[in-house]
C-alpha cells in the first residue's frame, strides 16, 4: 500500500516523511527520522518512555498514528535543550543523578516539562501521580522527584 | 595441614561422605591434586561450578592460590551475580 | 603498584581523598537526557533488514514439523532459520567459571530443537526488508506440535506421576542418585554443626512455610541486536547487554565460531539487573545475517520480554528457628524448592548460602531443590536465589521477636554475624558490617516514630557475597595531559563516573580531564560481564591499577627528562616533582605528555587483572505500610534502607542502588506474579497487568550509608548494587503482618490476597 506524506513541525522546525498507515508516530520518529531519543518500552502507552508533545498536550508517540500528526506540532527529547543550553530538567536530572541506565530520562523529562508548564508549584504527590505514567525500574524514582522539585524551583526563580 | 571441607554432595558423591580432609599442599593445586590420588574423579567434579574459599576468601577461578599450613579451605557452589 | 596500604590509611582520614566520596555529574550524562545515547535498539547499519521470532503458543509440546515453504516465498523474506540450522551441541557441554553453563540447554532456550518448553519459547526466526513483512512471513511459518501437559509448579513439577520435561534428568546430589528421571535437577544441601540436636536446646521454636510466585527484572529497554556478517564470515554484533565478551563467547559457541570472528560492540544499556547476562536474539540475528548476507536487526516486544526472557525463580521456602528465652538463635533450618524454568539452574543454592548468612548461628541445615517446570529459563536477578529465602528467614527471625517479645532489631543485634562468624556455608567472614547496618537502623528517626492505626513497621536484613572476577582497564594519556580510560564493563548505572573519579584520585587530576569509556571486544582485554556487584570493586581495582601504571610511566619519563633517578620523582595532584633537588622544575601531567614523543612514545598504563577481595554486604532496611482493611490495599509510607557500602565512591549513585533495588524489592513483595492460565500460557504479558511499582506508589527512600572499608580494595570498596534487592521482601511482609496482625507469608500481597487474608480470619 502507498505510503502516506506527512508534514508537521518537529521541535520547531518543519519536517516531511512517508509513513505506512500502521506505523505509529513513535515508529516514524525513530525509523524515519533518525529521532531515536523517544525509547520504545512496551508499545502499550503503559511505560512512558516514548513520551513526547503533541500540539502541547503530553502523548505516549506509540498509541498515536504517524498520519495523525499532518499538519501538528512535535516535540521531543530532542528539541528539550536549546543548542548548549540544558534544559532545567536536563540539569536537576543531572545533579541529582536522577537516571541510573538512562532509557526512561527522555519520557521522564518530556513528561515532567509538561507538568511543569501547568502546574509550576507541584507537590510531591502531585509529581508522583503526573508521573505514574512513566516507568523507571533503576532509580525507585526518589532521585526523580528531588530533580522535578528543584527544576521547578529554579524555574520559579528560587535558585 | 590445610583442613579442607567439601560439600555434602560432593563428598557423598567421590570421598564415601567424608566431608573434611587434612591436605598438606602450598597451593590449591597442589591440595587438589593430593585429593584426587585419594578419591579419582573428584578434581574433575571440583571443576564443574565450585568456587574455594582461603581462609575467608572467595576465588571463583582456583588453581594457584597460595595456601598456608593451617589454613581453612572450603569449596562451594560458585557464585553468579545479578 | 600496590600501595595498599597507603589507600586505606586514606580511607581511615576521608578528607585525604580528592575525588572520592563526590558526586559529580555522570560523564554519559548529557547524552542520556538529550536523546543521544545509543540503546540496543537505536542503532542501524546500511542495507539492514529486520528480523522476527516465531514462538511457540503451547507451554510443553513435541514439534512435529515446520514448514517454512510458504514464507520463504514471500517477496521481502531474506532469510528463515530453525533450530536444525544451529550446530548440534554435546549434552556434556559446559563452561565453567564464573558459573556453569551448560551450552546444551543455552542451544535450546535460544532456538527449540525437538520440543519446546515454554509458551514464547522460540521455534523459527525470520529476517525480511521490513518489520511488517517479517512479521507476516512469522505467521506464515507453519509449526505442527504434539501438545503434552504442562507442568507450571514446583509442587505438581515434583509430584512422582509429573510428566518429565527432560528425559534422562536425574536428581543430582541425591545418595544415590535415584534410577529414574525427574524434573528435579539437583538438590544442594549445606550443613553446619548438628541443627536437628540443637533444637532440643531451644526454649522456642517458630516454623512456617513461605511461597513467592515468579518476577521479572523488569528493564524497560528490551533486548535489542544488529548483527552483520560479512563475505569473509567475519561478524560485527552491536547488542544491549551485560558483557560483550559474554556476548561473544555464547554466539560463538552456540553458532560454532572462532572468537576472534565476532567483534561485539556494546550499546548502552537500558536495564538489566541479571537478566541481560545472557543472550537470546544475537544467535538467531548472526545466522539470519549469514543466510541473508544483510546486517539484520531484531528488537524484542515487551511481551516477548516477558514471555521469553529471565523471570527469577518463584518458589516455596521452610524456614524454622529455635531460640532461647534471652533471643540467642539455637539452631535454624532452611528448606527450599526453587523453579529454574525450562532448564536446570536456579539460584537455590545461593537462597541456602545466603539465607541465614546476617546471623551467628553454629547449627545450620539448608537444602534446595532445583526444579525445572514449563516456564521460561530464569535468569539472574540482583542478588539471584537470596531475596527468597530471606523472605522466609527474617519473617521467621520477626516471628520469634514477637514471640520473645523481643525488639526485632534488638533481636538481630543480639545474633548479628560478625567478623570471623561462621556463615553457613563454612567460611568465615572477614571485615563485615552487618551489626553497623542493624544499629544504625535502631538509631534512626524513622524507626522510633509511632504508628497509626493500620499500621505496621517491619524491619528485615539481607546478605550479598558480591563478587571480583577478570577485570581489564587501559589509562591513555592524550597529548594535551587529559586521560581516557577503557574498561569492559558496560556501564549499567553510572559506573563510568566511578571509574572516573578513581582514576582522578591517583592521577591527581581533574574528573573533567577523564573520559571513561566502555570498549568493545577488540580494543580491550577480555573482562567478565557486569554483574555481581563488581564493576566499582573489580573493575575500579583495575582503573586503579592502570593509573598508577601510568602514573609510574611518566615518573619514568620526569626522571629521564632531568636525568635522575625514578624513585627521584614524586607524583601529586597531577605533578611530577624531584625530591633530591629543586634545580628541576616541577611538571605537570600535561607538560610530560606534550614531552612523550622525546622520552619514549605514548603514555598509558593497563592492568588485567582477577580481583580477589570482594567484600561482603549486609544491608537492613525498614518500612512502615498501612493496609487499607476495606480494600486490601497498601501503602508503603515509609522507608529507609541502610547498607554497608565499605567507600562510597560516588555517594548518589549508591544511593540510587539501594533505593532502586528497594523498591524493585517493594514490587515483588506486593504486586508483580507471573499469572498463567491452566495450560501455560502467560497471561500478563505487559505493563499494564505485569504491575511494576510506578512513581505514585512510593514514598522516598531513605538511605543510611554505612562505610566499613573492605581490605581488599585500595579505597575499601564493597559492592552495592544488589544487596538492596535482599532485606524489602521481609521488611514489606513485617510491616503488613503487623498491620493486620496475621502473618503473611505468601508472595505477593496484593490488595485480593490480603482481604482474602483478612476475611478469613474474621
Amino acid at each position: 500500500m502507498a505510503k502516506h506524506h506527512v508534514e508537521a513541525i518537529i521541535n520547531g522546525d518543519p519536517a516531511e516523511f512517508l509513513c505506512g498507515t500502521e506505523q505509529t508516530l513513535l515508529d516514524c520518529l525513530r525509523d524515519e527520522l533518525s529521532l531515536t531519543g523517544s525509547k520504545e518500552g512496551c508499545s502499550s502507552g503503559d511505560c512512558g518512555a516514548c513520551s513526547v508533545m503533541l500540539d502541547g498536550r503530553l502523548v505516549c508517540a506509540c498509541l498515536v498514528l504517524g498520519v495523525e500528526v499532518n499538519g501538528k506540532k512535535v516535540e521531543t527529547i530532542e528539541g528539550v535543550a536549546k543548542e548548549d543550553d540544558l534544559h532545567p530538567l536536563q540539569k536537576h536530572f543531572l545533579q541529582e543523578a536522577a537516571l541510573q541506565c538512562g532509557i526512561c530520562t527522555p519520557g521522564f523529562i518530556i513528561a515532567a516539562k509538561a507538568l511543569l508548564k501547568e502546574n509550576l508549584h507541584p507537590t510531591e504527590t502531585e509529581i508522583r501521580y503526573w508521573l505514574a505514567g512513566n516507568l523507571c525500574r533503576c532509580t525507585g524514582y526518589d532521585k526523580i522527584i528531588t530533580a522535578v522539585q528543584k527544576a521547578a524551583a529554579e524555574m520559579r526563580g528560587e535558585s | 595441614m590445610a583442613k579442607v571441607t567439601l560439600p555434602i554432595e560432593v563428598a557423598r558423591s567421590h570421598c564415601h561422605g567424608e566431608r573434611g580432609h587434612d591436605v598438606s599442599g602450598s597451593d590449591i593445586r597442589e591440595i587438589v591434586k593430593k585429593l584426587e590420588l585419594q578419591f579419582p574423579g573428584l578434581r574433575e567434579r571440583l571443576n564443574q561450578g565450585l568456587a574455594v574459599a582461603i581462609d575467608g576468601e572467595i576465588f571463583q577461578d582456583w588453581l594457584l592460590q597460595e595456601v598456608e599450613t593451617d589454613s581453612e579451605v572450603y569449596f562451594l557452589p560458585a557464585i553468579e551475580g545479578g | 603498584m600496590g600501595n595498599e596500604k597507603d589507600h586505606l590509611e586514606a580511607i581511615e582520614g576521608k578528607e585525604k581523598f580528592r575525588f572520592i566520596g563526590t558526586s559529580p555529574i555522570r560523564p554519559d550524562g548529557v547524552d542520556k537526557v538529550t536523546g543521544r545515547a545509543n540503546f540496543g535498539a537505536d542503532f542501524t547499519a546500511n542495507g539492514m533488514i529486520h528480523g522476527r521470532v516465531v514462538r511457540s503458543p503451547h507451554a510443553h509440546a513435541k514439534i512435529k514439523s515446520i514448514n517454512i515453504e510458504k514464507a520463504l516465498k514471500m517477496k521481502g523474506v531474506k532469510a528463515i532459520v530453525t533450530g536444525q540450522d544451529f550446530p548440534k551441541i554435546d549434552p556434556s557441554d559446559k563452561v565453567v567459571g564464573e558459573v556453569v553453563v551448560s551450552f546444551y540447554d543455552m542451544s535450546q532456550n535460544v532456538i527449540a530443537r525437538d520440543k519446546v518448553f515454554y509458551d514464547g519459547h522460540a521455534v523459527a526466526a525470520v529476517a525480511a526488508t521490513s518489520i511488517k513483512i517479517a512479521e507476516e512471513a512469522a505467521t506464515l511459518i507453519e509449526v505442527e506440535y504434539e501438545v503434552l501437559p504442562a507442568v507450571m509448579t514446583v509442587i505438581d513439577a515434583m509430584k512422582k506421576n509429573a510428566p518429565v520435561l527432560h528425559k534422562g534428568m536425574k536428581t543430582e546430589g541425591m545418595d544415590p542418585v535415584p534410577k529414574r528421571s525427574s524434573n528435579v535437577a539437583s538438590r544442594a544441601e549445606l550443613k553446619l554443626g548438628n541443627a536437628a540436636e540443637a533444637f532440643k536446646d531451644a526454649d522456642v521454636i517458630v516454623e512456617r512455610d513461605y511461597t513467592a510466585q515468579t518476577v521479572h527484572q523488569g528493564y524497560i529497554e528490551p533486548h535489542a541486536c544488529v548483527a552483520e556478517v560479512s563475505a569473509d564470515g567475519m561478524a560485527t554484533i552491536w547488542s544491549s547487554s551485560q558483557g560483550q565478551f559474554m556476548v561473544r563467547a555464547f554466539v560463538a559457541k552456540l553458532c560454532a565460531m572462532n572468537a576472534s570472528k565476532i567483534k561485539v560492540i556494546p550499546s548502552e544499556i537500558g536495564g538489566g539487573f541479571g537478566g541481560k547476562t545472557k543472550v537470546y536474539l544475537e544467535p538467531l540475528a548472526l545466522l539470519l545475517s549469514r543466510q541473508s548476507g544483510r546486517p539484520v536487526k531484531m528488537v524484542m516486544t515487551r511481551e516477548e520480554v516477558l514471555r521469553a526472557t529471565g523471570p527469577t525463580s518463584g518458589g516455596h521456602a521452610r524456614a524454622k528457628i529455635g531460640a532461647k528465652k534471652d533471643g540467642t538463635l539455637v539452631a535454624a533450618e532452611l528448606e527450599m524448592e526453587y523453579e529454574a524454568g525450562a532448564f536446570a539452574g536456579s539460584p537455590v543454592k545461593l537462597g541456602c548460602m545466603t539465607g541465614f548468612a546476617p546471623y551467628n548461628l553454629k547449627h545450620v541445615s539448608c537444602i534446595g531443590w532445583d526444579v525445572v517446570v514449563n516456564r521460561p529459563q530464569a535468569a539472574a536477578y540482583r542478588a539471584p536465589g537470596a531475596p527468597v529465602a530471606a523472605f522466609a528467614v527474617e519473617s521467621a527471625m520477626d516471628e520469634l521477636a514477637d514471640t520473645l517479645g523481643i525488639d526485632p532489631l534488638e533481636l538481630r543485634i543480639k545474633n548479628a554475624a560478625v567478623e570471623g562468624t561462621q556463615a553457613p556455608y563454612g567460611v568465615k567472614f572477614p571485615k563485615i558490617g552487618c551489626l553497623e547496618t542493624l544499629r544504625q537502623a535502631k538509631a534512626t528517626e524513622h524507626y522510633n516514630m509511632p504508628l497509626g492505626p493500620n499500621q505496621g513497621r517491619g524491619v528485615a536484613s539481607g546478605f550479598w557475597f558480591n563478587i571480583g572476577g577478570q577485570s581489564s582497564a587501559s589509562v591513555m594519556v592524550n597529548p594535551d595531559g587529559t586521560v581516557i580510560v577503557a574498561t569492559g564493563s558496560p556501564d549499567i548505572g553510572g559506573s563510568r563516573a566511578s571509574m572516573a573519579l578513581m582514576a582522578a584520585e591517583v592521577l591527581g587530576i581533574d574528573y573533567d580531564n577523564i573520559k571513561p569509556l566502555v570498549a568493545d571486544t577488540e580494543s580491550v582485554p577480555f573482562s567478565d560481564l557486569t554483574g555481581g556487584s563488581r564493576v566499582t570493586f573489580a573493575t575500579g581495582k583495575a582503573v586503579v591499577e592502570a593509573a598508577e601504571d601510568a602514573v609510574n610511566d611518566m615518573k619514568r619519563r620526569a626522571a629521564k627528562i632531568w636525568d635522575v633517578d625514578i624513585d627521584q620523582v614524586e607524583w601529586k595532584d597531577g605533578i611530577a616533582t624531584c625530591i633530591e633537588t629543586d634545580i628541576h622544575k616541577p611538571m605537570t601531567i600535561a607538560e610530560i605528555a606534550a614531552m612523550a614523543g622525546k622520552t619514549g612514545g605514548a603514555i598509558s598504563g593497563k592492568a588485567n587483572i582477577n580481583a580477589k577481595g570482594a567484600g561482603a554486604a549486609f544491608a537492613t532496611h525498614i518500612c512502615d505500610v498501612e493496609v487499607d482493611p476495606e480494600t486490601g490495599y497498601v501503602q508503603v509510607l515509609r522507608y529507609t534502607a541502610v547498607q554497608d557500602v565499605g567507600t562510597a565512591i560516588h555517594p548518589a549513585y549508591v544511593e540510587g542502588q539501594m533505593q532502586g533495588g528497594a523498591v524493585q524489592g517493594i514490587g515483588w513483595a506486593l504486586n508483580e506474579e507471573y499469572v498463567y492460565s491452566k495450560d501455560g500460557q502467560l497471561q500478563n504479558t505487559g505493563f499494564l497487568d505485569y504491575r511494576v511499582p510506578v512513581a505514585s506508589d512510593m514514598p522516598m527512600i531513605d538511605t543510611v550509608i554505612v562505610e566499613v572499608p573492605n581490605p581488599g580494595h585500595p579505597y575499601g570498596v564493597r559492592g552495592v548494587g544488589e544487596v538492596p534487592i535482599v532485606p524489602p521482601l521481609g521488611a514489606v511482609a513485617n510491616a503488613v503482618s503487623h498491620a493486620i496482625g496475621i502473618r503473611m507469608a505468601d508472595l505477593p500481597m496484593s490488595p485480593p490476597k490480603i482481604l482474602a487474608t483478612i476475611d478469613a480470619a474474621d
